[in-house]
Order: structure tokens, then C-alpha cells, then sequence
């Protein structure tokens, strides 16, 4: 059996993806190797961090060509997760300097903005479970009733798409968030499945069943 | 709906829990790495580990009690003590741990915390204050820090250290009260308001929960995003399930199986 590339650009904790990967039956692979990358039958982007701090170590290593070959051009199913899909948008303003912002890897038409509640009373940053509401059906929700879809998420910054098609469903906190989003092959969301117990677990074991 | 915080916290020393969980179907009720499956069964919402020990040889232990834990439960774990330095905070969140507490180490030096978050990121940068209240002749009250136990007063006022560890990148507060800790009296409920009142970062009450009710203060009253207890849930007096339905039916917000 092929293994699941966990990819690896120097944030220390992918041990929770990784642990959750083997948990469903799959072996994981952290890596940032392009045959390891070549022969994976899935690949996840996990996300903890600055995304500034990110791309630079995505480019550094060349990791942005790697999965623009292997998973936009040759199809392969990708989940990316928390920073690792805000990494998917055009820009974000994370500590953007002079109000230049990060330029990210650009596969959707979105930018990363910082979360504004409209009710004072809620904390940034948005740290908690949260339930997310489908705008449409995917596989990687196959099997989890609609009033368990209740998530972990730990983010200050949110992305914001363009493409109203894009996005599967959104979070309420005094603003929509964008929660999971997804196009052809590719599909990311803002928590972490990987922290979100049984219903995170049911979406792993989805994504890592996912043939497109 | 953004769901109320339940979380249970466990005191490990030496690998093992600290008077131990009683549960039913637990084989060994001090083995913290049972007692965590057991709580992530029930549905906790997140759980707390705090390394009491005192031994410089013994402070690996937690490192594997991490490890194993983060291996069977997919839940955010937060662990605490004697953090000083930041390969501590690396070696913990290499074994598993979501979020990093730091308490006397930030009192003593205020930049370790910036340190911190800059290194990993503020989401898993929790600042513990152990807080109690203070008379002060001729003035009003007010709650200063504490530490070692709440047995060494520092003079520090919690309000403005509390603002200040924000400032430098702390991501949530742990907030317990030394006057109610262990007192089942529920939380100091104006110590916590005034300190979630005046942070934006998400502020966990604990210390002195006795009944479910408590549960509901803190969070209607204290203004807490989430709330710890250990012994009502260790003890096996409430479940998890038992709270949340409480809270619920107080009109809180939570995260229930249905």
C-alpha cells in the first residue's frame, strides 16, 4: 500500500496529522521530498505557524513546485489544513509588512484577512469548537450528520474567497468564516480535523478514501 | 454557534495522577494516559495536563505521557509545568501538545513569553495566573499574583499582568483564583470578569468549582470562554455529559453528542 505524505516545512507539531493518519489505517510519511511526494496516494498540508514564516520555507525548499506538479497537475488528492489552507489563497495581511501583504501559493481566488466579530464579547483568537454549516455537500463530510459538524478551530485570520463555488461550508463568529473549501482534487479547511475528535477522525478517514 | 469550553485537568507527578481518577471501567485510575481516553470518550472538550514534578530526573516522564495521549485522543491537549525555557515548550509540542502553559517562568521573565509566541505562534502560548485577592490598607482590593502554590506573593497586580502578557503574545489565559482553589465555592467570579473583561484573548476559569452551577458562573457571570475543573469530574461525582447537559439547559452554548 502507498503512503500518505504528511508535507514537512519545518513546523514542529505535525504529530497530531500524523498520529491521526495512522489511527484510520494509513501510514504517513512527513516529508519534503519529491519522490516521497511522487508516490503518495494522498497528501495533506498541515498548518501551525505565520504564514510569512511559511511560504518562506515553502519556497526554500522548493515545496510549491513540487505539489504544483504533483497535486494540480497530476491530480493527486490534497488536504490542507488550518495556516496550510490560508497558504492557498493570493495574499494574506498576517503581519503583513508595511502593509505589503504575503503572497501566497494562489491556487484560489482568495485573500487571508484578520477576523473582525461584530460583537465585542468574542475573543480573537477564535479558539474553540464551532459548528460548521454546509453550503453544499462533499465527500470528505460523507456519513457525519449535519448536527455534528462540529469542529476545533485556532485562528486569528480567516481567507475570504471570491468564488462563491469554492466554499463548502462557513462558521458563525460574529462574522462568516470560511471552514472548508474545495475545488477538483483540492480541499482545506480553517480547523483542525486532526484536534476535532470523532467527527474530525470521520473526515480524515474520508479524505484519506478519496479517490477524484 | 461558537460552543462553550469544558475541560478537565489532570495533576501528574511523576507519570502518574495525582490521587487518581475514579471511573468506572478504568483499569488503572493513576494512569493519566487512561484517565485521558476515558475524557476524550466522554467528550471533553479539551484537556489539561499539570506536571507537579518536582524532580529534575522525573521531568521526562511527561514527555511520554504526551506522547501516548496524543496517539489515542484527537482532542486539543494543553500542558503545563515547570516550563522554562523554549526547547520545553519545543519537546512538549513535538510529543503531541496542542498548547503550552507557562506560568511562574513569564512572572520572573515577562519576555519569554514574546520569545515563545514569536518561536510558535501565540494559538499555543497559554499564560497560567495563579491570582489572589489583597487587602490594602487604606485603598480598595485588588488581586495580585502569586505563585509557588500561591504560597509567594509577588506584588504584581493580575489585571495589568494579564495585559501585558497579551501583549507579548500570550494566546489565552488560564486564570485560577488561590482563594477559591480547592474550596468547591465556585470561581472568584469578579477576579475573572475583571481580567476577561479586559483582555481580547479567550480567558479559561478555574479553581474552586463544587457544583455544576459553578460551571455556568463562570461563564454567564466571570465572562469565561471556557471552564476547568478537576476533582468534580476526577471523583466520578459529575461526567462531562452530566455538565454539559446542565450548561445547556442554562441556555449556554455547548458541543453535545446528540
Amino acid at each position: 500500500m502507498s503512503h500518505v505524505a504528511i508535507v514537512d516545512y519545518g513546523i514542529n507539531n505535525v504529530r497530531s496529522v500524523r498520529n491521526a493518519v495512522e489511527y484510520c489505517g494509513f501510514d504517513p510519511v512527513v516529508t519534503h521530498d519529491e519522490d516521497a511526494i511522487a508516490d503518495a496516494s494522498h497528501v495533506i498540508l498541515p498548518g501551525v505557524g505565520a504564514f510569512g514564516d511559511a511560504m518562506t520555507n515553502i519556497r526554500a525548499r522548493g515545496i510549491d513546485a513540487m505539489l504544483e506538479r504533483h497535486v494540480r497537475e497530476k491530480g493527486k488528492p490534497f488536504l490542507a489544513v488550518c495556516l496550510g489552507m490560508q497558504l492557498l489563497a493570493k495574499t494574506s495581511e498576517e503581519h503583513a509588512d508595511d502593509n505589503v501583504a504575503h503572497r501566497g501559493l494562489g491556487w484560489f481566488d482568495a485573500d487571508v484577512l484578520r477576523l473582525m466579530p461584530n460583537d465585542p464579547a468574542l475573543k480573537i483568537p477564535h479558539m474553540g469548537w464551532n459548528m460548521v454549516a454546509k453550503e453544499r455537500s462533499h465527500p470528505i463530510l460523507a456519513g457525519i450528520r449535519e448536527s455534528n459538524l462540529a469542529f476545533y478551530f485556532v485562528h486569528s485570520f480567516a481567507m475570504r474567497c471570491n468564488v462563491e463555488s469554492d466554499v463548502v461550508g462557513y462558521a458563525q463568529y460574529g462574522q462568516s468564516v470560511t471552514a472548508i473549501i474545495a475545488r477538483d482534487n483540492v480541499v482545506a479547511t480553517q480547523f483542525h480535523p486532526e484536534k476535532s475528535q470523532d467527527s474530525g477522525i470521520e473526515l480524515v478517514s474520508n479524505f484519506l478514501r478519496w479517490n477524484p | 454557534m461558537f460552543k462553550v469550553r469544558v475541560i478537565p485537568c489532570l495533576d501528574v507527578k511523576d507519570g502518574r495522577v495525582v490521587k487518581g481518577v475514579n471511573f468506572v471501567d478504568l483499569r488503572d485510575a493513576g494512569d493519566p494516559v487512561e484517565a485521558a481516553i476515558a475524557y476524550d470518550a466522554a467528550g471533553a472538550d479539551e484537556l489539561t495536563f499539570l506536571d507537579i514534578t518536582a524532580t529534575h530526573e522525573n521531568r521526562g516522564i511527561i514527555l511520554d505521557v504526551v506522547r501516548r495521549t496524543a496517539e489515542a485522543c484527537f482532542m486539543p491537549l494543553t500542558v503545563g509545568g515547570g516550563v522554562r525555557t523554549v526547547d520545553d515548550i519545543k519537546t512538549l509540542l513535538r510529543s503531541g501538545a496542542d498548547k503550552v502553559s507557562i506560568n511562574s517562568a513569564a512572572v520572573s521573565r515577562r519576555e519569554f513569553v514574546k520569545e515563545a509566541a514569536e518561536k510558535f505562534g501565540e494559538q499555543c502560548i497559554v499564560v497560567a495566573i495563579d491570582a489572589k485577592r489583597v487587602k490594602r490598607p487604606g485603598g480598595s482590593d485588588r488581586w495580585e499574583i502569586f505563585t509557588h502554590g500561591g504560597r509567594n506573593a509577588t506584588g504584581i497586580d493580575a489585571i495589568e499582568y494579564a495585559q501585558e502578557v497579551v501583549a507579548l503574545g500570550a494566546g489565552e489565559i488560564l486564570l485560577t483564583s488561590m482563594d477559591r482553589d480547592g474550596t468547591r465555592q465556585g470561581f472568584d467570579l469578579p477576579l475573572t470578569r475583571a481580567i476577561a473583561d479586559s483582555v481580547p484573548v479567550p480567558v479559561i476559569a478555574s479553581g474552586g468549582v463544587g457544583n455544576l452551577d459553578h460551571l455556568v458562573d463562570g461563564v454567564r457571570e466571570g465572562h469565561a470562554t471556557g471552564v476547568l475543573a478537576a476533582s468534580i469530574f476526577h471523583f466520578g461525582e459529575f461526567t462531562i455529559r452530566q455538565a454539559k447537559d446542565h450548561m445547556v439547559r442554562a441556555g449556554l452554548p455547548m458541543r453535545i453528542d446528540p
